[in-house]
């Protein structure tokens, strides 16, 4: 088993999990509607707790502690793609990013179900099943806005642009894609990102929307080595916080 | 099933039936179907095998120490409680008592299902106060990770159901 393909595929993994999910609760208290704060607030106590447990897989691998890991990092330190550290904007861009990161959340972990590494097998068994919870209620809103009035569909559609360059970014190749494949532990972006084609486009087929031509866009890569937008410090300064005031204390 | 001195895993599988849910205080952790394992070594060390229901449960440590607590009243010297995804839960392990248990408590219970949960079994909870299938999902995110938000037409009151996984 070759453990640093296998930690930096955990990181990653981990580190989206995280950010998405703190994005996720800051509309704890200030969703369009109650469901939509409540079901924010879910999805990012779903992903939060998930990127704690793959933080656990990498303690068993020899990491630090889930909290010193998640807590104690700087900016170039982690390896999420942009997409999830982006500012939640309105309701339109969460929702869009919601969609388009949790399809290929989905699919990722379908796959990792498999894996060779039998731990991550387990785990992504598990997350799978929550997953499903938060691609139906992407997909719920963006068919239904996406087809509802003018505005909501000049407002998807905007936001549908605006997110792809860096949705694309989600796949970028890690240095191990021939080690991860070749062992069984993971499929590989490209073959994660042509089902994520697929789904995402057969979802906006119920819509008014149109699907941007990815081949004249540029993706948004960097994240999954190190290189943040200024968006991300301010992210982590503010999750971390409470943590830092003491960072032995007992909770 | 082994035996050590006076203790069985059947013994202590009755000890845990006062382990409640903490969030759901009708339903014990058996009836919930989280024990997924108790075993008693030929040392005397008692194993007891615990999965989450949800990743992100925060009531799953409660529920862990809930039960070291009873292990300890119950003075047993060497003990582990485990939290493991090797056997995983899934909504058809909570008992047909569980599933009563969750009814009288207001809460519509997941519907079995052949471990595909889609949308349509989703949508069609039924009204745990009157019993209509005459309903429509309102949200499949509610107070808690495991509940789904529900209004029923028949009776005009709004419901949770535990959700199906």
């Amino acid at each position: 088993m070759n453990t640093e393909a296998l930690k930096d595929l955990l990181y990653k993994m981990a580190d989206d999990q995280l950010i998405l999910g703190h994005r996720n609760s800051e509309w704890t208290g200030f969703g369009p509607l109650l469901e939509e704060d409540i079901a924010f607030s879910s999805m990012a106590q779903d992903k939060v707790g998930q990127s704690w447990q793959i933080y656990k897989l990498l303690n068993e691998l020899g990491e630090s502690d889930p909290d010193t890991v998640a807590f104690m990092r700087n900016a170039e330190q982690f390896h999420n793609c942009q997409l999830v550290e982006l500012p939640n904007g309105e309701y339109d861009f969460s929702l869009i990013r919601h969609f388009l990161f949790d399809t290929a959340e989905m699919i990722r972990f379908n796959h990792l179900a498999t894996s060779s590494y039998a731990p991550l097998a387990l785990l992504a068994k598990k997350i799978k099943g929550e997953i499903k919870y938060h691609t139906m209620h992407a997909n719920i809103w963006v068919k239904q806005l996406g087809s509802a009035t003018e505005e909501s569909i000049i407002r998807l559609q905007t936001s549908l642009d605006s997110a792809m360059p860096y949705a694309l970014g989600i796949f970028e190749s890690s240095k191990f894609e021939k080690e991860l494949i070749s062992e069984g532990i993971f499929r590989g972006e490209e073959t994660v990102k042509s089902e994520w084609l697929t789904q995402v486009k057969s979802i906006l087929e119920h819509t008014k929307l149109t699907m941007p031509n990815i081949e004249t866009i540029t993706p948004v890569f960097g994240g999954r080595y190190g290189k943040h937008t200024a968006h991300l410090q301010p992210l982590l300064d503010e999750m971390s916080e409470v943590f830092k005031e003491d960072p032995t204390a007992d909770w | 099933m082994s035996k050590v001195g006076k203790i069985s895993e059947e013994e202590i599988k009755v000890w845990l039936e006062e382990v409640k849910d903490p969030e759901i205080p009708v339903l014990s952790l058996n009836d919930l179907g989280v024990i997924t394992g108790i075993d008693i070594a030929d040392n005397g060390k008692v194993t007891v095998n615990m999965t989450p229901t949800f990743t992100g449960c925060p009531a799953m440590d409660v529920m862990k120490s809930d039960v070291e607590d009873v292990l300890r009243k119950k003075e047993i010297q060497d003990f582990e409680v485990r939290l493991t995804f090797e056997t995983q839960w899934n909504s058809n392990m909570i008992s047909e008592k569980g599933r009563a248990a969750l009814k009288k408590f207001g809460l519509a219970p997941p519907p079995q299902h052949n471990l595909i949960v889609d949308i349509d079994l989703l949508e069609h909870a039924i009204c745990p106060q009157c019993n209509s299938e005459n309903t429509v999902m309102k949200s499949p995110f509610g107070p808690a990770l495991c509940r789904s938000l529900h209004y029923c037409n028949n009776c005009h009151q709004a419901f949770e159901q535990f959700k199906p996984l």
